[in-house]
């Protein structure tokens, strides 16, 4: 297993890599800070400083090899912003959106998992309907639109919640109800349809046969079966989430990764918008790995093999 | 057709029936199915499936459903064992399975008969195991649900079965899972599952047809050991003339969902009775010169959407008439050896339940055992067949 994670890790080196040059690339492709953070009536020698000091006059591939240097000693330079040391920044920022995420996706699958077995039982029963239905309007419900409506009825009109903000588990609720609605209604039809594929397969008849009653049969011998697509989704799903669920977070005023990114593209805070970035990366692998173990534990056929000396 | 039920309590169930009744005797009948009859909900309306199909399964003793594919053998088998697919109904017909009717129970009254009552045993042993779990798991199940044992105890259990069924080293093999088996380990380890609580009758689906020959004679093997042991009533589902020649006591043939003849194997072989029997023995090759022409039954059977309105095997029999095409045969009694007299169907000839044991040469009947069903065979031209 230790053998295992050692080669994932380095075959997700490379990747990385690739992901840094890219954001490093694009980000400086939207400007020069100077014409921000300096005032509108600089001169150019002003300019010229605040560009040479910051180190954006070298060639693209010198600023990049500089900051490939100081990645490799954990230093993930400054925030033009705050002079604030990137990489703290987001790290501050992350466990917010981890948080979040968690919460969101742990709900959403549990919801999932009781909808779409329930729907499964009896393709095109009632409850299928009904379920088919919900989970696809919860699926193409726009986030931005429910969370602003969300905001106006239950913040501004019955003033039950708190606009934005996190402060107390009132600030939870509208936030988390509209980053749940897409992976829930995404989910129940994966479930949903693996749960079906799953009790026509013969294992199940036999399971029957042996005087396994419904709940046992779609709890023990189903519903270990359909997980791994459910398992695939949701996995992608949460690297939505932890990619920054960016405009949830600005719109509920989330202190989050998300926001962080979007104000650093802003406010063309590179360093600041790189160390997210790669935080957000390797949370990802992170993620992908643990996804991967998740399949070996559900299911024999997909470990590892391991050698016998 | 409730009126079996009402007779049996419900709770006389496995071992506990057992300890009332008695073991089971040889050659008792275990198992009456009457009027059986199973429809497949389809987007082009309902179709019948298996039509007033009636047998006996006997303790000690094989009997045969034979049949191409689709004739309706395993779905008469699921509906047996109450494992039918959801698009399929029950219609009609009882399943007194020692003195209860299960046809009359709910799915979850069933449910105390699936395993301690009856077991069954699927073609494909790879699809039939949960690829997820291990082998131990499975074979333990059965105990865990019905006696209430822990992981321990059914692991023992399990243990005992693996050795029962001649799985070699059963204490390490048990925490494999089912794809690190052979087929025809696959297969035993199918069969322990099905045998598991001395269940009083087996359902055996085409249990070999996806084993080399070999394997098959070995999984038959222990299939008849098995059923010596336990005294089991053994239902043997093929359409392998050859197995069926060698295992089975009695034999039903199934054609379009109803069964066209019935009787002790040797008999029918030997002097079937109705068309579809004898042009399925006749395609049997034996002693062929080479380059020899394979006989075959021309044409194929009807699709269950438009089974015709008389006789089901008309548009393939070579036999066939007007009357085939106008009134469908039902099953009725035919003489063993001996032709009767009188080819066509008399009037207020009654209709035979293979379970009923109307009229007929009896055949075999140890003293004291139940009096065996007629030969019989659904066909209106049956006693000119034997002189055609």
């Amino acid at each position: 297993m230790l053998i295992y994670l050692r080669k994932r890790i380095v075959s997700s080196a490379l990747p990385l890599v690739v992901v840094i040059v890219g954001v490093f690339a694009l980000a400086r492709m939207t400007g020069n800070p100077a014409s921000l953070y300096l005032p509108l009536n600089a001169t150019q020698q002003m300019r010229d400083d605040f560009t040479a000091r910051n180190g954006l006059d070298q060639p693209l591939l010198v600023q990049m090899a500089d900051y490939f240097g100081g990645v490799l000693r954990l230093d993930f330079g400054q925030s033009l912003r705050t002079g604030q040391d990137a990489a703290a920044m987001a790290l501050r920022a992350f466990p917010a959106t981890l948080q979040l995420a968690a919460t969101t996706m742990v709900l959403a699958v549990l919801l999932a998992l009781v909808v779409g077995c329930w729907a499964a039982l009896k393709p095109n029963g009632i409850a299928d309907r009904i379920s088919s239905f919900v989970s696809m309007a919860a699926a193409s419900i726009p986030d931005f639109w429910l969370a602003i409506v969300g905001i106006w009825v239950f913040a501004i009109t019955l003033g039950w919640l708190p606009t934005s903000g996190v402060s107390g588990a009132g600030a939870w609720v509208l936030p988390i109800a509209t980053l749940l609605l897409r992976p829930f209604g995404v989910l129940v039809q994966i479930v949903r349809g693996s749960m079906v594929s799953a009790l026509s397969e013969p294992y199940i008849k036999l399971a029957r046969s042996r005087g396994a009653g419904e709940l046992r049969v779609v709890t023990h011998h189903a519903l270990r079966n359909a997980a791994a697509p459910a398992l695939t989704v949701a996995g992608d799903l949460t690297v939505g989430l932890v990619n920054g669920a960016v405009v949830v977070e600005t719109i509920f005023g989330w202190p989050g990764i998300g926001k962080l990114m979007i104000d650093s593209i802003l406010q063309r805070d590179f360093a600041v918008l790189q160390a997210a970035v790669l935080l957000t990366a390797v949370a990802i692998f992170a993620l992908n790995i643990l996804i991967d173990m998740g399949y070996a534990l559900l299911d024999a056929r997909v470990r590892p093999v391991t050698v016998k000396a | 057709m409730k009126t079996a039920a009402q007779q049996a309590p419900i709770q006389r169930t496995g071992e506990a029936a057992r300890a009332a009744t008695g073991q089971t005797k040889a050659h008792d009948v275990v198992l009456q199915v009457r009027d059986l009859a199973v429809d497949i909900r389809t987007h082009r309306g309902t179709v019948r499936a298996v039509n007033s199909v009636a047998f006996e399964a006997r303790a000690g003793e094989t009997l045969a459903l034979l049949g191409e594919s689709g004739c309706g053998k395993s779905m008469t088998a699921k509906a047996l064992a109450g494992i039918m697919d959801p698009v399929c109904d029950l219609a009609d017909g009882e399943i007194v399975l020692n003195g209860t009717d299960l046809a009359a129970l709910s799915a979850k009254e069933r449910l105390k008969f699936a395993g301690p009552e009856l077991g069954i045993v699927f073609q494909d042993a790879l699809t039939a195991l949960n690829p997820v779990y291990t082998v131990g798991t499975q074979l333990g199940e059965a105990f865990r649900i019905h006696r209430g044992l822990s992981a321990k105890e059914a692991r023992v259990e399990a243990i005992d079965l693996m050795k029962r069924v001649g799985i070699p080293e059963p204490e390490s093999r048990i925490n494999s899972y089912p794809h690190q088996f052979s087929g025809g380990m696959r297969q035993r380890i199918l069969i322990a599952m099905a045998v598991a609580l001395n269940p009083r009758l087996l359902i055996a689906d085409e249990p070999t047809t996806a084993l080399d020959v070999t394997v098959q004679a070995q999984i038959m093997q222990l299939l008849r050991k098995l059923r010596e042991e336990g005294q089991m009533a053994v239902i043997l589902i093929t359409h392998d003339l050859a197995v069926v020649a060698e295992e089975a006591d009695t034999v039903a043939v199934m054609y379009a969902g109803n069964v066209v003849e019935s009787g002790p194997v040797s008999e029918v072989f030997a002097d079937p009775r109705h068309p579809y029997t004898k042009g399925l023995l006749e395609s049997v090759p034996v002693h062929l010169e080479r380059g020899a022409k394979l006989k075959s039954i021309a044409g194929s059977p009807p699709e269950l959407h438009d089974i015709p309105s008389g006789c089901v095997y008309q548009s393939r029999c070579p036999l066939v008439q007007d009357i085939c095409r106008a009134e469908r045969p039902v099953l009725r009694p035919v003489a063993g050896d001996r032709p009767v007299a009188g080819a066509h169907p008399v009037a207020g000839d009654r209709p035979v339940a293979g379970a009923a044991g109307i009229g007929g040469t009896p055949v075999n009947i140890p003293s004291g055992a139940q009096p065996r069903p007629a030969r019989t065979a659904a066909c209106h031209f049956s006693e000119e067949i034997s002189n055609v």
